[in-house]
Protein backbone atom coordinates (compact mmCIF):
# COMPACT_ATOMS: atom_id res chain seq x y z
CA UNK A 1 0.00 0.00 0.00
CA UNK A 2 2.82 1.98 0.74
CA UNK A 3 4.47 1.36 -2.10
CA UNK A 4 1.94 2.58 -4.44
CA UNK A 5 1.51 5.89 -2.49
CA UNK A 6 5.07 6.23 -3.39
CA UNK A 7 4.71 5.49 -6.88
CA UNK A 8 2.05 7.27 -7.28
CA UNK A 9 2.70 10.41 -5.60
CA UNK A 10 6.44 9.57 -8.38
CA UNK A 11 4.49 9.46 -11.26
CA UNK A 12 2.28 13.07 -10.04
CA UNK A 13 5.50 14.91 -10.18
CA UNK A 14 3.68 18.26 -11.13
CA UNK A 15 0.46 19.49 -10.25
CA UNK A 16 -0.47 20.87 -13.66
CA UNK A 17 1.78 19.56 -16.94
CA UNK A 18 0.72 21.48 -20.08
CA UNK A 19 2.47 21.18 -23.82
CA UNK A 20 0.34 22.61 -26.30
CA UNK A 21 0.80 25.18 -29.78
CA UNK A 22 -2.10 27.41 -30.45
CA UNK A 23 -2.40 29.32 -33.83
CA UNK A 24 -4.68 32.60 -34.13
CA UNK A 25 -5.08 33.17 -37.75
CA UNK A 26 -4.84 36.21 -39.05
CA UNK A 27 -2.91 38.59 -41.35
CA UNK A 28 0.75 39.59 -41.11
CA UNK A 29 0.29 41.49 -37.54
CA UNK A 30 -2.57 39.70 -36.79
CA UNK A 31 -1.74 36.21 -36.80
CA UNK A 32 0.14 34.47 -33.78
CA UNK A 33 1.54 31.40 -32.69
CA UNK A 34 1.61 30.24 -28.87
CA UNK A 35 3.98 27.08 -28.24
CA UNK A 36 4.19 26.31 -24.87
CA UNK A 37 5.67 23.16 -22.84
CA UNK A 38 5.90 23.53 -18.86
CA UNK A 39 4.62 22.05 -15.63
CA UNK A 40 4.29 24.09 -12.26
CA UNK A 41 3.70 22.36 -8.75
CA UNK A 42 1.08 23.51 -5.77
CA UNK A 43 1.92 26.92 -4.78
CA UNK A 44 2.32 30.31 -6.86
CA UNK A 45 4.18 30.54 -10.17
CA UNK A 46 4.39 33.74 -11.83
CA UNK A 47 4.02 34.06 -15.97
CA UNK A 48 5.24 37.00 -16.61
CA UNK A 49 6.05 38.51 -19.77
CA UNK A 50 5.48 41.95 -21.64
CA UNK A 51 1.96 42.51 -23.00
CA UNK A 52 1.02 40.74 -26.12
CA UNK A 53 3.38 37.69 -25.24
CA UNK A 54 0.61 35.64 -25.37
CA UNK A 55 -0.26 35.28 -21.61
CA UNK A 56 -4.06 35.22 -21.74
CA UNK A 57 -4.40 33.30 -24.43
CA UNK A 58 -2.03 30.71 -22.27
CA UNK A 59 -4.53 30.78 -19.75
CA UNK A 60 -7.86 30.47 -22.04
CA UNK A 61 -6.52 27.46 -23.33
CA UNK A 62 -5.64 25.91 -20.22
CA UNK A 63 -9.34 27.03 -18.99
CA UNK A 64 -10.71 25.40 -22.19
CA UNK A 65 -11.93 28.68 -23.56
CA UNK A 66 -9.64 28.17 -26.22
CA UNK A 67 -8.96 24.85 -28.08
CA UNK A 68 -5.59 24.68 -28.99
CA UNK A 69 -5.15 22.57 -32.23
CA UNK A 70 -2.22 19.94 -30.84
CA UNK A 71 -2.54 19.46 -26.86
CA UNK A 72 -1.97 17.35 -23.65
CA UNK A 73 -2.89 19.47 -20.93
CA UNK A 74 -2.95 17.56 -17.32
CA UNK A 75 -3.99 18.45 -13.56
CA UNK A 76 -2.91 16.39 -10.68
CA UNK A 77 -2.72 13.30 -13.65
CA UNK A 78 -6.01 13.78 -14.46
CA UNK A 79 -6.43 14.51 -18.54
CA UNK A 80 -7.91 18.35 -19.25
CA UNK A 81 -7.08 18.03 -22.74
CA UNK A 82 -5.45 15.16 -24.95
CA UNK A 83 -5.20 15.81 -28.84
CA UNK A 84 -4.22 12.44 -29.54
CA UNK A 85 -7.07 10.91 -28.05
CA UNK A 86 -9.40 13.38 -28.89
CA UNK A 87 -9.66 14.26 -25.46
CA UNK A 88 -11.07 17.93 -24.85
CA UNK A 89 -13.25 18.82 -21.48
CA UNK A 90 -14.87 21.66 -21.38
CA UNK A 91 -14.46 24.51 -18.65
CA UNK A 92 -17.42 23.23 -16.91
CA UNK A 93 -15.55 20.03 -16.50
CA UNK A 94 -12.44 21.43 -15.50
CA UNK A 95 -13.41 22.41 -12.53
CA UNK A 96 -10.59 25.66 -12.49
CA UNK A 97 -10.93 28.97 -10.87
CA UNK A 98 -9.93 31.92 -13.75
CA UNK A 99 -9.82 35.31 -13.22
CA UNK A 100 -9.58 37.30 -15.62
CA UNK A 101 -8.15 41.55 -15.99
CA UNK A 102 -11.26 42.56 -15.45
CA UNK A 103 -13.35 41.57 -12.22
CA UNK A 104 -16.30 40.19 -14.58
CA UNK A 105 -18.69 40.50 -12.09
CA UNK A 106 -22.25 40.02 -13.41
CA UNK A 107 -23.92 43.42 -12.94
CA UNK A 108 -27.46 42.45 -12.96
CA UNK A 109 -26.29 40.33 -9.96
CA UNK A 110 -25.87 41.40 -6.12
CA UNK A 111 -22.41 40.35 -4.11
CA UNK A 112 -23.72 37.57 -2.72
CA UNK A 113 -25.54 35.85 -5.86
CA UNK A 114 -22.63 36.73 -7.83
CA UNK A 115 -20.52 34.38 -5.46
CA UNK A 116 -23.39 31.55 -4.71
CA UNK A 117 -23.61 31.78 -8.87
CA UNK A 118 -20.84 28.55 -8.52
CA UNK A 119 -23.10 26.77 -6.71
CA UNK A 120 -26.10 25.39 -8.20
CA UNK A 121 -26.03 22.04 -7.62
CA UNK A 122 -26.33 22.64 -3.41
CA UNK A 123 -29.58 23.72 -1.23
CA UNK A 124 -30.42 27.45 -1.13
CA UNK A 125 -28.94 27.23 2.73
CA UNK A 126 -25.54 25.54 2.09
CA UNK A 127 -25.08 28.29 -1.09
CA UNK A 128 -25.69 31.14 1.12
CA UNK A 129 -23.53 29.88 3.92
CA UNK A 130 -20.81 28.93 1.74
CA UNK A 131 -21.04 32.40 -0.02
CA UNK A 132 -21.04 34.22 3.19
CA UNK A 133 -17.29 31.96 4.05
CA UNK A 134 -15.79 33.15 0.83
CA UNK A 135 -17.15 36.89 1.09
CA UNK A 136 -15.89 37.06 4.72
CA UNK A 137 -12.32 35.06 3.55
CA UNK A 138 -11.45 37.85 1.36
CA UNK A 139 -13.26 40.40 3.44
CA UNK A 140 -16.29 41.61 1.61
CA UNK A 141 -19.34 40.33 3.91
CA UNK A 142 -20.38 43.56 4.30
CA UNK A 143 -21.08 44.31 0.87
CA UNK A 144 -23.46 41.74 0.03
CA UNK A 145 -26.35 43.06 -0.84
CA UNK A 146 -24.79 45.23 -3.25
CA UNK A 147 -24.59 45.58 -6.67
CA UNK A 148 -21.16 45.36 -8.56
CA UNK A 149 -22.50 48.93 -10.03
CA UNK A 150 -21.49 50.42 -6.29
CA UNK A 151 -18.47 49.14 -5.12
CA UNK A 152 -14.79 49.71 -5.85
CA UNK A 153 -12.36 48.61 -8.48
CA UNK A 154 -10.56 46.61 -5.21
CA UNK A 155 -13.58 45.29 -3.37
CA UNK A 156 -14.83 44.01 -6.93
CA UNK A 157 -11.67 42.24 -7.40
CA UNK A 158 -11.85 40.51 -3.91
CA UNK A 159 -15.06 39.29 -4.79
CA UNK A 160 -14.33 38.18 -7.80
CA UNK A 161 -11.76 36.00 -6.27
CA UNK A 162 -14.45 35.37 -3.66
CA UNK A 163 -16.32 34.05 -6.39
CA UNK A 164 -14.04 32.08 -7.97
CA UNK A 165 -13.02 30.05 -5.52
CA UNK A 166 -16.42 29.22 -4.25
CA UNK A 167 -16.39 26.07 -6.56
CA UNK A 168 -13.64 24.31 -4.38
CA UNK A 169 -11.38 24.73 -7.72
CA UNK A 170 -8.40 22.31 -8.33
CA UNK A 171 -6.34 24.96 -9.38
CA UNK A 172 -6.57 28.87 -10.06
CA UNK A 173 -5.15 31.04 -13.30
CA UNK A 174 -5.21 34.73 -12.60
CA UNK A 175 -4.68 37.11 -15.34
CA UNK A 176 -3.25 40.38 -13.40
CA UNK A 177 -6.20 40.41 -11.33
CA UNK A 178 -4.70 43.38 -9.43
CA UNK A 179 -4.45 45.82 -12.43
CA UNK A 180 -4.19 49.23 -11.70
CA UNK A 181 -4.84 48.55 -7.31
CA UNK A 182 -2.42 50.67 -5.57
CA UNK A 183 0.53 48.42 -3.92
CA UNK A 184 -0.86 48.25 -0.26
CA UNK A 185 -3.97 47.43 -1.34
CA UNK A 186 -3.07 44.50 -4.16
CA UNK A 187 -0.01 43.14 -0.89
CA UNK A 188 -3.40 42.84 1.21
CA UNK A 189 -5.05 41.00 -1.35
CA UNK A 190 -2.13 39.20 -1.70
CA UNK A 191 -1.82 38.11 1.94
CA UNK A 192 -5.65 36.79 1.85
CA UNK A 193 -4.72 34.83 -1.26
CA UNK A 194 -1.57 33.35 0.68
CA UNK A 195 -3.33 32.60 3.49
CA UNK A 196 -6.19 30.97 1.63
CA UNK A 197 -3.99 28.52 0.12
CA UNK A 198 -1.86 27.60 2.66
CA UNK A 199 -3.99 24.58 3.49
CA UNK A 200 -5.02 23.91 0.50
CA UNK A 201 -1.90 23.79 -2.11
CA UNK A 202 -3.54 24.55 -5.14
CA UNK A 203 -1.15 25.20 -8.29
CA UNK A 204 -1.55 29.00 -8.85
CA UNK A 205 -0.79 30.04 -12.05
CA UNK A 206 -0.21 34.33 -11.99
CA UNK A 207 -0.11 36.30 -14.91
CA UNK A 208 1.64 39.45 -14.54
CA UNK A 209 3.72 42.44 -16.24
CA UNK A 210 4.46 44.01 -13.62
CA UNK A 211 7.62 43.79 -11.11
CA UNK A 212 6.29 44.65 -8.08
CA UNK A 213 3.88 41.89 -8.04
CA UNK A 214 6.79 39.56 -9.03
CA UNK A 215 8.59 40.30 -5.86
CA UNK A 216 5.63 40.50 -3.81
CA UNK A 217 4.31 36.99 -4.83
CA UNK A 218 6.57 35.01 -6.29
CA UNK A 219 8.42 31.51 -5.70
CA UNK A 220 8.96 30.55 -9.25
CA UNK A 221 8.57 32.77 -12.29
CA UNK A 222 8.08 31.35 -16.00
CA UNK A 223 8.89 34.23 -18.86
CA UNK A 224 7.47 34.20 -21.72
CA UNK A 225 7.63 36.22 -25.09
CA UNK A 226 6.01 36.42 -28.40
CA UNK A 227 4.29 33.10 -27.49
CA UNK A 228 7.17 31.03 -26.78
CA UNK A 229 8.97 30.72 -22.70
CA UNK A 230 12.15 32.04 -23.04
CA UNK A 231 13.09 31.50 -19.53
CA UNK A 232 11.87 29.82 -15.98
CA UNK A 233 13.40 29.44 -12.61
CA UNK A 234 14.08 31.46 -9.39
CA UNK A 235 12.11 34.99 -9.94
CA UNK A 236 16.00 36.86 -9.90
CA UNK A 237 17.80 34.41 -12.11
CA UNK A 238 15.05 34.95 -14.35
CA UNK A 239 14.07 38.62 -14.92
CA UNK A 240 17.21 40.49 -13.28
CA UNK A 241 19.62 38.56 -16.12
CA UNK A 242 17.03 38.94 -18.85
CA UNK A 243 18.31 36.55 -22.30
CA UNK A 244 15.85 38.53 -24.26
CA UNK A 245 16.21 42.54 -25.40
CA UNK A 246 12.07 42.82 -25.62
CA UNK A 247 11.69 41.14 -21.86
CA UNK A 248 14.42 43.44 -20.52
CA UNK A 249 11.78 46.02 -21.26
CA UNK A 250 9.16 44.72 -19.27
CA UNK A 251 11.90 43.78 -16.34
CA UNK A 252 12.35 47.38 -16.17
CA UNK A 253 15.57 48.19 -17.61
CA UNK A 254 15.43 51.22 -19.97
CA UNK A 255 18.87 51.36 -21.42
CA UNK A 256 19.51 49.55 -24.14
CA UNK A 257 22.73 49.60 -25.59
CA UNK A 258 24.17 48.23 -28.62
CA UNK A 259 28.23 47.39 -28.18
CA UNK A 260 31.17 45.47 -29.54
CA UNK A 261 33.45 43.40 -27.21
CA UNK A 262 36.78 44.91 -27.11
CA UNK A 263 39.22 42.29 -24.90
CA UNK A 264 38.14 39.45 -22.56
CA UNK A 265 39.80 39.07 -18.91
CA UNK A 266 38.23 35.70 -17.90
CA UNK A 267 40.56 35.60 -14.69
CA UNK A 268 39.10 39.26 -13.92
CA UNK A 269 35.29 37.81 -14.89
CA UNK A 270 34.71 40.59 -17.26
CA UNK A 271 35.46 42.07 -20.44
CA UNK A 272 35.52 45.26 -22.36
CA UNK A 273 33.31 47.10 -24.81
CA UNK A 274 33.33 49.65 -26.54
CA UNK A 275 29.54 51.30 -27.62
CA UNK A 276 28.45 51.44 -30.71
CA UNK A 277 29.29 55.01 -32.62
CA UNK A 278 31.42 56.06 -30.04
CA UNK A 279 34.44 56.13 -28.20
CA UNK A 280 32.93 55.05 -24.87
CA UNK A 281 33.79 52.09 -23.37
CA UNK A 282 32.28 49.61 -20.04
CA UNK A 283 33.52 46.86 -18.49
CA UNK A 284 30.69 44.07 -17.96
CA UNK A 285 30.41 40.99 -16.90
CA UNK A 286 32.25 38.09 -18.76
CA UNK A 287 29.81 36.79 -21.81
CA UNK A 288 29.62 33.81 -23.98
CA UNK A 289 31.02 35.97 -26.50
CA UNK A 290 34.50 36.77 -28.02
CA UNK A 291 36.38 40.00 -28.96
CA UNK A 292 34.79 41.98 -32.32
CA UNK A 293 31.80 40.17 -31.40
CA UNK A 294 28.49 42.46 -31.29
CA UNK A 295 26.56 42.40 -28.09
CA UNK A 296 23.93 44.04 -26.49
CA UNK A 297 23.61 45.58 -22.43
CA UNK A 298 20.92 46.64 -20.47
CA UNK A 299 21.16 48.85 -17.62
CA UNK A 300 18.46 49.90 -15.38
CA UNK A 301 17.77 53.79 -15.12
CA UNK A 302 17.85 53.26 -11.11
CA UNK A 303 20.92 51.42 -11.21
CA UNK A 304 22.88 54.65 -12.31
CA UNK A 305 24.81 57.21 -10.11
CA UNK A 306 25.23 60.37 -11.45
CA UNK A 307 28.00 62.65 -9.80
CA UNK A 308 28.34 66.43 -10.22
CA UNK A 309 32.01 66.21 -9.87
CA UNK A 310 34.43 63.67 -11.08
CA UNK A 311 33.63 60.95 -8.58
CA UNK A 312 37.07 58.98 -7.38
CA UNK A 313 38.07 56.50 -5.38
CA UNK A 314 35.29 54.15 -6.16
CA UNK A 315 34.95 50.41 -6.75
CA UNK A 316 32.81 51.24 -9.61
CA UNK A 317 34.21 50.40 -12.52
CA UNK A 318 32.33 52.37 -15.01
CA UNK A 319 32.84 56.15 -14.60
CA UNK A 320 31.33 58.25 -17.39
CA UNK A 321 31.97 61.82 -18.62
CA UNK A 322 28.92 63.33 -19.94
CA UNK A 323 26.54 66.49 -20.15
CA UNK A 324 22.45 66.30 -18.96
CA UNK A 325 20.07 66.44 -22.13
CA UNK A 326 16.67 67.21 -20.48
CA UNK A 327 14.90 66.32 -17.23
CA UNK A 328 11.39 65.37 -16.37
CA UNK A 329 9.85 64.94 -13.36
CA UNK A 330 7.85 61.56 -12.84
CA UNK A 331 5.76 61.20 -9.72
CA UNK A 332 8.23 60.88 -7.08
CA UNK A 333 11.35 59.95 -10.11
CA UNK A 334 13.03 62.48 -11.92
CA UNK A 335 14.32 60.96 -15.66
CA UNK A 336 17.25 62.19 -16.90
CA UNK A 337 18.73 61.83 -20.03
CA UNK A 338 22.42 62.43 -20.23
CA UNK A 339 24.52 62.12 -23.29
CA UNK A 340 28.06 59.75 -22.45
CA UNK A 341 29.00 58.60 -25.85
CA UNK A 342 25.20 56.69 -25.99
CA UNK A 343 22.28 58.39 -24.51
CA UNK A 344 21.26 57.11 -20.94
CA UNK A 345 18.46 57.26 -19.46
CA UNK A 346 19.13 58.12 -15.04
CA UNK A 347 16.44 57.93 -12.35
CA UNK A 348 17.04 59.93 -9.27
CA UNK A 349 15.33 61.38 -6.38
CA UNK A 350 13.60 64.85 -6.40
CA UNK A 351 15.84 65.49 -3.41
CA UNK A 352 19.07 64.43 -4.95
CA UNK A 353 18.15 66.82 -7.90
CA UNK A 354 17.89 70.07 -5.49
CA UNK A 355 21.19 69.00 -3.73
CA UNK A 356 23.06 68.96 -6.39
CA UNK A 357 21.49 71.82 -8.31
CA UNK A 358 21.61 69.98 -11.70
CA UNK A 359 20.39 71.43 -14.90
CA UNK A 360 20.11 70.42 -18.28
CA UNK A 361 23.61 71.54 -20.41
CA UNK A 362 25.52 70.88 -16.90
CA UNK A 363 28.95 68.56 -16.90
CA UNK A 364 27.95 65.14 -15.07
CA UNK A 365 29.52 61.84 -14.28
CA UNK A 366 27.93 58.51 -14.55
CA UNK A 367 28.49 56.05 -11.78
CA UNK A 368 27.85 52.57 -13.25
CA UNK A 369 28.96 49.17 -11.57
CA UNK A 370 30.07 46.30 -13.62
CA UNK A 371 27.56 43.89 -12.50
CA UNK A 372 24.47 46.52 -13.50
CA UNK A 373 25.14 45.93 -16.80
CA UNK A 374 23.48 43.13 -18.17
CA UNK A 375 24.37 40.98 -21.10
CA UNK A 376 21.48 40.75 -23.37
CA UNK A 377 20.67 38.03 -26.19
CA UNK A 378 20.02 39.42 -29.30
CA UNK B 1 -63.17 49.97 -34.57
CA UNK B 2 -63.23 46.53 -35.75
CA UNK B 3 -60.23 46.64 -37.98
CA UNK B 4 -58.24 49.09 -34.97
CA UNK B 5 -59.12 45.48 -33.13
CA UNK B 6 -57.89 43.29 -35.98
CA UNK B 7 -54.56 45.21 -36.18
CA UNK B 8 -53.99 45.25 -32.45
CA UNK B 9 -54.30 41.38 -32.45
CA UNK B 10 -52.12 41.48 -35.46
CA UNK B 11 -49.35 43.12 -33.98
CA UNK B 12 -49.71 41.00 -30.54
CA UNK B 13 -49.80 37.68 -32.39
CA UNK B 14 -46.84 38.80 -34.53
CA UNK B 15 -44.41 40.24 -31.69
CA UNK B 16 -44.89 37.17 -29.51
CA UNK B 17 -44.33 35.31 -32.48
CA UNK B 18 -41.08 36.75 -33.50
CA UNK B 19 -40.12 36.99 -29.92
CA UNK B 20 -40.03 33.22 -30.05
CA UNK B 21 -39.01 32.65 -32.82
CA UNK B 22 -35.73 35.82 -33.15
CA UNK B 23 -34.44 34.93 -30.00
CA UNK B 24 -33.01 31.48 -30.82
CA UNK B 25 -32.24 33.03 -34.38
CA UNK B 26 -30.49 36.00 -32.85
CA UNK B 27 -28.59 33.92 -30.33
CA UNK B 28 -27.24 31.36 -33.05
CA UNK B 29 -26.06 34.59 -35.23
CA UNK B 30 -24.74 36.04 -32.08
CA UNK B 31 -22.37 33.34 -31.49
CA UNK B 32 -21.76 31.45 -34.67
CA UNK B 33 -18.27 31.19 -36.57
CA UNK B 34 -19.83 29.79 -39.22
CA UNK B 35 -18.33 31.99 -42.11
CA UNK B 36 -21.73 31.74 -44.23
CA UNK B 37 -23.33 33.70 -41.58
CA UNK B 38 -23.50 36.49 -44.19
CA UNK B 39 -25.85 34.92 -46.01
CA UNK B 40 -28.73 34.01 -43.25
CA UNK B 41 -28.22 38.13 -42.30
CA UNK B 42 -29.03 39.37 -45.53
CA UNK B 43 -31.94 36.93 -46.48
CA UNK B 44 -33.18 38.37 -42.88
CA UNK B 45 -32.94 41.90 -44.07
CA UNK B 46 -34.34 41.64 -47.17
CA UNK B 47 -37.36 42.91 -46.12
CA UNK B 48 -35.68 46.58 -45.30
CA UNK B 49 -34.84 47.03 -48.66
CA UNK B 50 -37.68 45.22 -50.43
CA UNK B 51 -40.92 47.02 -51.52
CA UNK B 52 -43.48 44.95 -49.48
CA UNK B 53 -45.20 44.11 -52.94
CA UNK B 54 -42.29 41.73 -54.11
CA UNK B 55 -42.30 40.04 -50.67
CA UNK B 56 -46.57 40.09 -50.82
CA UNK B 57 -46.17 38.41 -54.35
CA UNK B 58 -44.24 35.56 -53.65
CA UNK B 59 -45.61 35.32 -50.36
CA UNK B 60 -49.01 34.95 -51.74
CA UNK B 61 -47.42 32.86 -54.95
CA UNK B 62 -46.13 30.35 -52.28
CA UNK B 63 -49.74 30.31 -49.97
CA UNK B 64 -52.04 30.47 -52.72
CA UNK B 65 -53.86 27.36 -53.60
CA UNK B 66 -51.54 26.08 -55.37
CA UNK B 67 -48.68 27.07 -53.81
CA UNK B 68 -46.73 24.57 -51.79
CA UNK B 69 -47.34 25.92 -48.29
CA UNK B 70 -51.21 26.60 -49.48
CA UNK B 71 -51.36 22.99 -50.76
CA UNK B 72 -50.39 21.47 -47.28
CA UNK B 73 -52.27 24.28 -45.63
CA UNK B 74 -55.39 22.98 -47.18
CA UNK B 75 -54.56 19.81 -46.92
CA UNK B 76 -54.23 19.83 -42.88
CA UNK B 77 -56.85 22.53 -42.21
CA UNK B 78 -59.50 22.17 -45.16
CA UNK B 79 -59.47 25.55 -46.23
CA UNK B 80 -56.79 28.04 -48.04
CA UNK B 81 -54.25 30.22 -46.46
CA UNK B 82 -53.88 33.18 -48.38
CA UNK B 83 -56.81 35.79 -47.83
CA UNK B 84 -57.04 35.07 -44.03
CA UNK B 85 -55.84 35.69 -40.76
CA UNK B 86 -53.46 32.77 -40.41
CA UNK B 87 -51.96 33.68 -43.58
CA UNK B 88 -51.71 37.64 -42.65
CA UNK B 89 -49.59 36.38 -39.46
CA UNK B 90 -47.43 34.33 -41.51
CA UNK B 91 -46.55 37.20 -43.82
CA UNK B 92 -46.13 39.76 -41.16
CA UNK B 93 -43.54 37.57 -39.47
CA UNK B 94 -41.54 37.16 -42.34
CA UNK B 95 -41.99 41.15 -42.64
CA UNK B 96 -41.20 41.96 -39.45
CA UNK B 97 -38.61 39.53 -38.90
CA UNK B 98 -35.09 41.78 -38.97
CA UNK B 99 -36.83 44.56 -36.74
CA UNK B 100 -37.11 41.56 -34.31
CA UNK B 101 -33.30 39.94 -34.90
CA UNK B 102 -31.61 43.26 -35.61
CA UNK B 103 -32.18 44.82 -31.97
CA UNK B 104 -31.38 40.85 -30.46
CA UNK B 105 -28.57 40.32 -31.88
CA UNK B 106 -27.09 43.93 -30.94
CA UNK B 107 -27.83 43.27 -27.41
CA UNK B 108 -26.50 39.89 -27.33
CA UNK B 109 -23.41 40.95 -29.09
CA UNK B 110 -23.01 43.63 -26.67
CA UNK B 111 -22.72 41.69 -23.77
CA UNK B 112 -18.95 41.13 -22.54
CA UNK B 113 -17.76 37.66 -23.81
CA UNK B 114 -16.01 37.50 -20.59
CA UNK B 115 -19.12 37.71 -18.32
CA UNK B 116 -20.35 34.13 -20.41
CA UNK B 117 -16.59 32.87 -20.12
CA UNK B 118 -17.12 33.31 -16.17
CA UNK B 119 -19.93 31.48 -16.35
CA UNK B 120 -18.92 28.39 -18.14
CA UNK B 121 -15.79 28.67 -15.31
CA UNK B 122 -18.60 28.48 -12.78
CA UNK B 123 -19.69 25.53 -14.16
CA UNK B 124 -22.36 27.04 -15.98
CA UNK B 125 -24.24 25.13 -19.45
CA UNK B 126 -25.18 26.81 -22.09
CA UNK B 127 -28.73 27.21 -21.25
CA UNK B 128 -28.14 28.15 -17.52
CA UNK B 129 -25.14 31.34 -19.29
CA UNK B 130 -27.94 32.18 -21.55
CA UNK B 131 -31.27 32.29 -19.38
CA UNK B 132 -29.51 33.75 -16.25
CA UNK B 133 -26.53 35.96 -17.70
CA UNK B 134 -26.97 36.77 -21.81
CA UNK B 135 -30.82 37.14 -21.41
CA UNK B 136 -31.24 39.72 -18.04
CA UNK B 137 -28.73 41.67 -19.63
CA UNK B 138 -29.79 42.12 -22.93
CA UNK B 139 -33.42 42.91 -21.58
CA UNK B 140 -33.08 46.56 -23.20
CA UNK B 141 -32.66 44.96 -26.48
CA UNK B 142 -35.56 42.14 -25.94
CA UNK B 143 -37.48 44.91 -25.63
CA UNK B 144 -37.04 46.74 -28.21
CA UNK B 145 -37.69 44.07 -30.69
CA UNK B 146 -41.01 43.18 -29.39
CA UNK B 147 -42.07 47.05 -29.46
CA UNK B 148 -40.22 47.73 -33.22
CA UNK B 149 -41.71 44.12 -34.49
CA UNK B 150 -45.17 45.19 -32.70
CA UNK B 151 -45.22 48.96 -34.09
CA UNK B 152 -44.21 48.07 -37.43
CA UNK B 153 -46.71 45.25 -38.08
CA UNK B 154 -49.16 47.49 -36.53
CA UNK B 155 -48.26 50.22 -39.54
CA UNK B 156 -48.30 47.55 -42.64
CA UNK B 157 -49.98 47.73 -45.95
CA UNK B 158 -48.65 46.73 -48.66
CA UNK B 159 -47.94 43.21 -47.54
CA UNK B 160 -51.59 42.92 -46.05
CA UNK B 161 -52.91 44.26 -48.94
CA UNK B 162 -51.42 41.52 -51.55
CA UNK B 163 -51.82 38.54 -49.10
CA UNK B 164 -54.69 39.77 -46.97
CA UNK B 165 -56.84 41.20 -49.32
CA UNK B 166 -59.80 43.31 -47.59
CA UNK B 167 -62.15 40.80 -45.89
CA UNK B 168 -63.61 43.29 -42.59
CA UNK B 169 -62.97 41.39 -39.70
CA UNK B 170 -60.46 39.00 -41.20
CA UNK B 171 -57.63 40.67 -43.36
CA UNK B 172 -59.04 44.19 -43.07
CA UNK B 173 -56.72 46.29 -41.01
CA UNK B 174 -56.62 49.82 -40.10
CA UNK B 175 -54.31 50.75 -42.36
CA UNK B 176 -56.62 48.76 -45.42
CA UNK B 177 -59.56 50.46 -43.68
CA UNK B 178 -58.08 53.71 -43.54
CA UNK B 179 -57.29 53.74 -47.38
CA UNK B 180 -60.46 52.23 -48.08
CA UNK B 181 -62.06 55.06 -46.39
CA UNK B 182 -59.95 57.81 -48.29
CA UNK B 183 -60.87 55.84 -51.61
CA UNK B 184 -64.49 56.49 -50.82
CA UNK B 185 -63.81 60.17 -50.32
CA UNK B 186 -65.18 59.49 -46.24
CA UNK B 187 -62.65 61.82 -45.10
CA UNK B 188 -64.13 61.78 -41.63
CA UNK B 189 -63.97 58.03 -41.19
CA UNK B 190 -59.97 58.18 -42.51
CA UNK B 191 -59.46 60.59 -40.09
CA UNK B 192 -61.03 58.82 -37.07
CA UNK B 193 -58.80 56.01 -37.88
CA UNK B 194 -55.72 57.24 -38.43
CA UNK B 195 -55.76 59.41 -35.25
CA UNK B 196 -56.14 56.42 -33.30
CA UNK B 197 -53.11 54.65 -35.05
CA UNK B 198 -50.89 57.48 -34.67
CA UNK B 199 -52.24 57.98 -30.79
CA UNK B 200 -51.61 54.02 -30.04
CA UNK B 201 -48.38 54.21 -31.62
CA UNK B 202 -47.00 56.75 -29.78
CA UNK B 203 -48.64 55.59 -26.18
CA UNK B 204 -46.35 52.52 -27.24
CA UNK B 205 -43.65 54.11 -28.46
CA UNK B 206 -42.75 56.66 -25.62
CA UNK B 207 -43.78 54.10 -22.55
CA UNK B 208 -41.34 51.86 -23.73
CA UNK B 209 -38.95 54.48 -24.52
CA UNK B 210 -39.34 55.67 -21.41
CA UNK B 211 -39.16 51.85 -19.52
CA UNK B 212 -36.00 51.16 -21.54
CA UNK B 213 -34.28 53.97 -19.57
CA UNK B 214 -34.80 52.88 -16.53
CA UNK B 215 -33.50 49.48 -18.03
CA UNK B 216 -30.67 50.44 -19.01
CA UNK B 217 -29.22 51.16 -15.54
CA UNK B 218 -27.94 48.15 -13.99
CA UNK B 219 -26.18 47.74 -17.05
CA UNK B 220 -22.29 47.45 -15.88
CA UNK B 221 -20.26 51.09 -15.56
CA UNK B 222 -17.99 50.82 -18.60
Amino acid sequence: MANEVNIRSAIRSAALEAQFRFKRPGHAAGAFELHVDFQIDSGITILFGPSGAGKSTLLDCIAGLLKPGSARIALNGEILQDSATHIFLSPQQRRLAYLFQSPALFPHLTVEQNVSFGLNNSNEGDRASRAQDLLAAFRVEHLARRKPGQISGGEAQRVALARSLVTSPRALLLDEPLKGLDSELKSAIFDDLRAWNRVRQLPILYVTHQRDEVDALSERVIAIDRGQIIAQGAPHSVLDAPRKKRLAYAAGFENHLSAVVQDVRESDGVMRVRLASSETELEVPLGYAAAGTRVHIAIRAGDILLAARKPEGLSARNILDGTIDSMEVMGTTVVCRVSAGAMFLVHVTPGALRSLGLVPGQRVWLVIKTHSCHLVEE
Amino acid sequence: MEALWLSLCLAFCVAAILLVVGTPLAYWLSQTRWRGKFLIESVIALPLVLPPTVLGFYLLVVMGTDGPLGKLWTAWFGHTLAFTFAGLIIASVLYSLPFAVQPLVMAFESVDTRLLDAGAILGAGRWRIFRQILLPLSLPGVITAVVLSFAHTLGEFGVVLMVGGNIPGVTRTVSIDIYDHVQSLDYAAANRMAIALVFISFAVLSTIYAVNRRVWSPWPTK
